[in-house]
C-alpha cells in the first residue's frame, strides 16, 4: 500500500513542479486552432506550455482567464466588447486594452482576420456576374437569397443589412445552415449568408462578397492573455499578430475539419507539415498517463479518506449512520451534474482539481461502505480474543480488524478505481485532459474514430485496472485468510 | 484460602433479562474453580465480567485485593489468559505469530520469545514445526493447544477457559483434559473453568461452582455436590449426568 502511494506521489510531483502557461480554447473548431497555434508558438520558443481544449463558452473562458486558471485563449473583439465589457462597440483596440488592464488581462494585436457574418456566393456565378462587394447586389435583383432564419431574424440581421445597402431584392428564403450549402451547390440558391472563416466556404468553392459600407459587426480575432505572464510568453503572443488573413483561417480551419485533428491545422500553420504533430501513439501516452494521474490522485484521496470514514461508520450510532447515508447520496448526484456544482466553487473553477475532487467524491462509497462492512463482518470470538489479549485500541484495528477485513476493502478499493477509470473520461469536459479529450472532440466534429481513440484505451485501461487489483489481492491479502 | 479474584455483589442484566443475580464468589490461588450449570445459567457472562468484556450493572471485582476498573484493566488483561471455545484464534496470523502477538506488541526480546515459545509447545504438546501453520490448516484439537499457548504466553497469574473442549471429539478431549491438568499441576496455575460436563468438572476442578439461572447453588468438591446437595436442583444436575455416564 505504501509503495503503490508513493508511486503515485512520484507521479503528481513533476506536474506540480514546472508551472506551463496554459492556452485555453472555447467549443468549436477555430477556437481549437488558434489555441493550438499559440501553444506550439510558445512552445518553439522554448516556453512549457499546454493547450486546454474546449473548455466552454465566452463566460467560462474569461472567468478563468480572469482568475489565473489559464494564461490566455482566443477571442473576437466584438465579444470583448459586448459580452465581457458589456460596452457597445465600435470600441477601438486601445480603449479595450485599457478597460482589460482592470482585470490583470492583455490584448494582442489583431490577428488579422475578421470572424464575422458575410454574404457568400459560388465563385464560378460571382465572377461571371463580376461581384465582388455586397454593394454590388443592388444590380442583380434577380438573384436567389437563401438565409438561414437566424440571419433574417438578427438585429444586425438581414433586414437592416437590405436597409443599409437598399437591396430591394423579393427573392429571399429561410433555408437551414447546412441546407443553404447544398442549396447553393445545385443552384437552387444563388447568396447566403455565413461565418465568414467558415471552412465550407474554402470546401465549395465559395467566395464572400466585401462588407463594402462595414454594415458587420467587426469580431476581428485576438489573444487574450494574463498580464502577470512572463514577458517572453507576451513577446511570443504578440507575434502572431498580422499572421491570419480570412483565406489562410479558412485553409486552417478547413485542414482541421478534413483531418479531424487541430493539430495539423497548427502545422500548416507553420507550415511544418507533421513534423512538429504529436503522433497517435505519443498523443494516446499523454491522455493515458494524465488519465491514470487524475483517477490515481483521486482514488489515493479516496482511499486516505474513506477507510478511517469507513472505521468510524462501522461502529454504527448516528455518526455512522450519517456517514453512510453522504457518502451514499453522493454517489447518486450525476457525475456531469457533480461536475458543474464544483466548477463554480472557489479554490476549484475549470481545472484538474475539480476533476480530482468529483472522482474522489465518487469512488468515496464503495471504499467507506466495504471498510464498514468488512468490520463489522468480523466475528465476535475474534473482536473478544482482541480485546482480552490486552491490545490496546490502535493495536486491535491495525493488527487484527484491518488485516481480516482487508479483502472486503480492497474490493471496495478495486470498484473505486474501475468507476474513477470510466468517469474520469469527463474530466476533458472541463479541460482537465485524459482519454476523454479524444472523445470530445471526437463529439464535436462527428468524428467516431477519435472518439474511439479514447473510448477502447479507457476501456482497456479499466480491464488493466481490475487484472492488477486481482495481482494486489494476492500481495495485500494475508495468506492465512487466502486458504 | 487466599483468593486470587473475588466477585462483590457483581450482578448483569441485559434489557429486561438478568443474566446474573447479585453475587459472590471467591477464585483460590492455585487451583482450578470450575463453573458449571445448565446453558444460559450465566457461566460465560461470569467470565466476561472478570476480564471486563462486560461492566458489571452492580458490585466490583477484585483482583489481588484491589478492585479492576476501566483505568487498570489494560494492565489486568495482560496477567490473565483467556480462551473460548472454537478458540479465538486470529485467521490471518500463523500459529507463532498468534501466540507471540502480545509478547511483540509489549516489544519483548525476539530470543526470550523464542524460547518461551519452545516451552510452549512443550508444555502444550504442540509439534513445533506446526508453528507456520494458518490456524485453518489446524484441527480442532490443536487450535485450541495453539489458543492455550496463547493465553499462556505472558505467564498469567489467572486463565479464564470458556468450555475450551466443548466442540472437540471424545478422544481429543480426553488427551486434552489430561494434558491440561499437567499443566495447571505444573504451573500451579489460578484457573476458572467453565464446562458442561460433569465428569470434566471432577477431573480438572479443584472446587466446583454449580450455577443456576444467574446465581450460585451450591459450591464445593464434587464429593460435596454428590453427597450433600442443598438442593434438588443439585441432585437432579448431579444424577442427569451421571446417568447419561452409566447408561
Ligand atoms: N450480549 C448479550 N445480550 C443479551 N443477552 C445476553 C447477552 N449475553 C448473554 N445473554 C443472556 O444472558 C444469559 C446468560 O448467558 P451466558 O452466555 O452467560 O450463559 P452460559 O451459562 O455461558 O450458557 P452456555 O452454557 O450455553 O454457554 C442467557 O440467558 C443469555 O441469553
Ligand atoms: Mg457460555
Amino acid at each position: 500500500m505504501k509503495t503503490v502511494g508513493a508511486l503515485l506521489l512520484l507521479s503528481i510531483l513533476p506536474a506540480v513542479a514546472q508551472e506551463p502557461v496554459i492556452v485555453g480554447s472555447k467549443k468549436f473548431t477555430e477556437s481549437y486552432v488558434l489555441a493550438e497555434i499559440a501553444q506550439r508558438s510558445l512552445g518553439n520558443a522554448g516556453i512549457r506550455a499546454a493547450h486546454r481544449q474546449g473548455m466552454g463558452g465566452t463566460i467560462i473562458l474569461w472567468e478563468a482567464l480572469r482568475t489565473g486558471q489559464i494564461s490566455a485563449y482566443p477571442e473576437y473583439t466584438g465579444t470583448i466588447a459586448e459580452e465581457i465589457l458589456k460596452l457597445s462597440p465600435p470600441l477601438s483596440l486601445e480603449a479595450m486594452r485599457q478597460e482589460l488592464a482592470q482585470h490583470g488581462v492583455g490584448i494582442t494585436e489583431e490577428l488579422g482576420f475578421n470572424n464575422t457574418y458575410a454574404l457568400v456566393m459560388r465563385r464560378s456565378v460571382a465572377e461571371r456576374l463580376g461581384l465582388r462587394t455586397i454593394s454590388d447586389l443592388r444590380a442583380h435583383q434577380q438573384l436567389q437569397f437563401g438565409l438561414t432564419h437566424e440571419f433574417i431574424a438578427r438585429r444586425d440581421g438581414w433586414t437592416p443589412l437590405a436597409q443599409r445597402y437598399g437591396l430591394a431584392t423579393p427573392r429571399v428564403r429561410g433555408i437551414d445552415h447546412g441546407i443553404g450549402y447544398e442549396a447553393l451547390r445545385n443552384g437552387s440558391v444563388d447568396v447566403k449568408d455565413a461565418y465568414s472563416t467558415d471552412a465550407k466556404i474554402a470546401e465549395n468553392d465559395l467566395v464572400a462578397l466585401e462588407d463594402d459600407l462595414r454594415f458587420f459587426p467587426q469580431y476581428k480575432a485576438v489573444f487574450l492573455y494574463r498580464l502577470s505572464l512572463p514577458g517572453p510568453a507576451i513577446t511570443q503572443l504578440q507575434s502572431l499578430a498580422g499572421t491570419l488573413d480570412e483565406p489562410r483561417m479558412i485553409r486552417l480551419n478547413a485542414e482541421a475539419e478534413r483531418t479531424k485533428d487541430y493539430a495539423r491545422a497548427a502545422d500548416l500553420y507553420f507550415n511544418t507539415s507533421g513534423s512538429h504533430g504529436e503522433t497517435l501513439p505519443h498523443k494516446l501516452l499523454r491522455w493515458t498517463a494524465r488519465h491514470l494521474q487524475l483517477a490515481g490522485i483521486a482514488l489515493l484521496l479516496s482511499v486516505v479518506v474513506g477507510v478511517p470514514l469507513g472505521i468510524v461508520a462501522s461502529r454504527g450510532g448516528a455518526l455512522g449512520h450519517a456517514i453512510l447515508s453522504i457518502t451514499g447520496v453522493v454517489q447518486t448526484i450525476p457525475s456531469l451534474a457533480l461536475l458543474a456544482l464544483l466548477v463554480p466553487l472557489p479554490f476549484f473553477g475549470i481545472s484538474g482539481r475539480t476533476a480530482i475532487a468529483a472522482l474522489f467524491l465518487y469512488g468515496l462509497l464503495p471504499i467507506v461502505r466495504n471498510t464498514a462492512t468488512g468490520l463489522q463482518d468480523i466475528a465476535p470470538p475474534i473482536r473478544e480474543s482482541a480485546i482480552a489479549l490486552g491490545l490496546s485500541a490502535a493495536a486491535q484495528l491495525r493488527q487484527i480488524y484491518l488485516p481480516i477485513a482487508s479483502r472486503t476493502i480492497l474490493a471496495g478499493i478495486k470498484t473505486s478505481a474501475v468507476i474513477n477509470i470510466g468517469t474520469a473520461t469527463l474530466a476533458a469536459l472541463i479541460g482537465a485532459g485524459g482519454l476523454g479529450e479524444p472523445i470530445i472532440s471526437g463529439l464535436n466534429l462527428n468524428d467516431h474514430a477519435t472518439i474511439l481513440q479514447g473510448a477502447i484505451p479507457a476501456a482497456v485501461l479499466a480491464l488493466v485496472v481490475q487484472w492488477s487489483f486481482d495481482l494486489l489481492d494476492r500481495l495485500l491479502i494475508p495468506k492465512g485468510l487466502r486458504l | 484460602m487466599e483468593a486470587l479474584v473475588k466477585l462483590r455483589g457483581v450482578s448483569k442484566t441485559f434489557g429486561a433479562a438478568t443474566a446474573l443475580h447479585p453475587l459472590d464468589l471467591a477464585v483460590e490461588r492455585g487451583k482450578t474453580t470450575v463453573l458449571i450449570g445448565p446453558s444460559g445459567c450465566g457461566k460465560s457472562t461470569l467470565l466476561r465480567l472478570i476480564i471486563r468484556l462486560l461492566e458489571p450493572d452492580r458490585g466490583t471485582v477484585d483482583f489481588d485485593d484491589e478492585p479492576i476498573t476501566s483505568a487498570n484493566i489494560a494492565e489486568r488483561r495482560q496477567q490473565i489468559g483467556y480462551v473460548i471455545q472454537d478458540g479465538g484464534l486470529f485467521p490471518h496470523l500463523t500459529a507463532r505469530d498468534n501466540v507471540m502477538l502480545m509478547a511483540r506488541h509489549l516489544g519483548r526480546p525476539a530470543d526470550e520469545s523464542n524460547a518461551r515459545l519452545q516451552e510452549l509447545c512443550a508444555l502444550t504438546r504442540f509439534p513445533a514445526d506446526a508453528l507456520s501453520r494458518f490456524p485453518v490448516e489446524l484441527s480442532g484439537g490443536q487450535r485450541q493447544r495453539v489458543s492455550l499457548m496463547r493465553a499462556l504466553a505472558l505467564s498469567p497469574r489467572l486463565l479464564l477457559l470458556d468450555e475450551p473442549l466443548g466442540a472437540l471429539d471424545p478422544l481429543v478431549r480426553a488427551a486434552l483434559q489430561k494434558d491440561l491438568r499437567e499443566i495447571f499441576t505444573r504451573l500451579q496455575q489460578t484457573v476458572i473453568l467453565v464446562t458442561h460436563d460433569l465428569a470434566e468438572a471432577a477431573y480438572l476442578g479443584d472446587r466446583i461452582v454449580l450455577m443456576n439461572e444467574g446465581r450460585v447453588v451450591q459450591e464445593g468438591t464434587i464429593r460435596d455436590l454428590r453427597e450433600k446437595p442443598t438442593s434438588e436442583f443439585v441432585t437432579d444436575f448431579v444424577s442427569a449426568q451421571r446417568s447419561l455416564v452409566l447408561t
